[in-house]
């Protein structure tokens, strides 16, 4: 894919369809030591082993609509292109964690682009009863989401509420932009 | 709407919006985004930006969601809109400079942009 992030989106997408009620997602740069790491663990149904070894062939999927499932493969192609690695971590009933790394000032990874609009994309699931806890940190410096405490301040009102939508995409915006600003400082 | 970000904010926008609740009519809409790997890689994320920008602009009360892939994977982005009483339409390759005149002839007009529907289901 173009960006990072649409891998990203694409990892929250299946933590979502195997029931997840929990999403972890963590962006690591480390500048010094020339990675770029993005980890999404979720507590959904997890896979056996069997099914883990069969997630990253293109031509295997759960759905019934079609014959190929291509997110894992893609953003496994595109790790091992830049020099990085690619994990995938499963139990039957306690969850999936999948651990991506990069080379990251390799000439053929792709920028980590539009984050903003992939946890948007994520949190506007017709799946509600979830949380995500979010941290994207480039060396010390870091910027974060926690959707459970968001809930604790909205009560009943739904995350997808038009005004409650807009704070979060002007909360995530804004975070991004210091998290930037203070980096390049 | 001045800047906001704070989770002190939040709490203040509670207050508000639980007294909105009071008096909002729910519009019935929803527009629901095609979010499977398929409809990721033909834009669909880009599609449901432009969505909420084009709500947001014309002030127009709806639901916005995702939903995973349907199979009609070669007509991604895939969009739907649904309204209380009318028949569900789906809308097939949508990319974000058609999403301008979807709202406007469909929310705004009540008139289904034909040429763009690739599917339909009626309303029980």
């Amino acid at each position: 894919m173009r960006e990072l992030s649409l891998h990203i989106l694409d990892l929250m997408e299946n933590a979502l369809a195997a029931g997840a009620q929990h999403i972890r997602v963590t962006v690591e740069e480390d500048t010094r030591a020339n990675t770029l790491t993005i980890t999404v663990a979720d507590d959904g149904c997890g896979m056996d082993t069997e099914t883990q070894a069969r997630a990253v062939d293109p031509y295997y999927t759960t759905r019934m609509t079609r014959h190929v499932g291509l997110g894992l493969p893609l953003i496994k192609a595109a790790a091992e292109r830049c020099a990085g690695g690619f994990e995938l971590n499963s139990r039957v009933g306690k969850g999936t964690t999948v651990m991506v790394s990069f080379q990251r000032d390799h000439i053929d990874r792709a920028p980590l682009g539009d984050m903003v609009s992939t946890l948007m994309g994520a949190l506007l699931n017709d799946r509600d009863a979830w949380d995500l806890a979010f941290v994207h940190r480039i060396d010390e410096h870091e910027f974060g989401l926690d959707t459970a405490e968001v809930r604790q301040i909205l009560g009943d009102i739904p995350l997808g509420y038009p005004a409650v939508r807009e704070w979060l995409e002007t909360f995530l915006r804004q975070g991004y932009e210091e998290l930037y600003i203070t980096v390049a400082a | 709407m001045p800047q906001i970000k704070s989770l002190e904010e939040l709490r203040k926008l509670r207050q508000q919006v639980e007294r909105d609740i009071a008096t909002r009519k729910d519009t019935g809409t929803t527009v629901i985004v095609g979010m499977g790997t398929c409809g990721i890689a033909a834009g669909a994320r880009e599609t449901m930006h432009a969505v909420l920008e084009e709500l947001r602009k014309r002030d127009i009360d709806a639901n916005v969601t995702t939903v995973g892939c349907i199979g009609m994977c070669a007509r991604e982005p895939l969009v739907d809109i649904e309204q209380a009483g009318k028949p569900r339409v789906t809308y097939g390759n949508v990319t974000p400079d058609m999403v301008s005149r979807l709202i406007e002839e469909h929310l705004v007009k009540g008139q289904v942009v034909e040429e763009w529907v690739v599917g339909r289901l009626q309303s029980s």
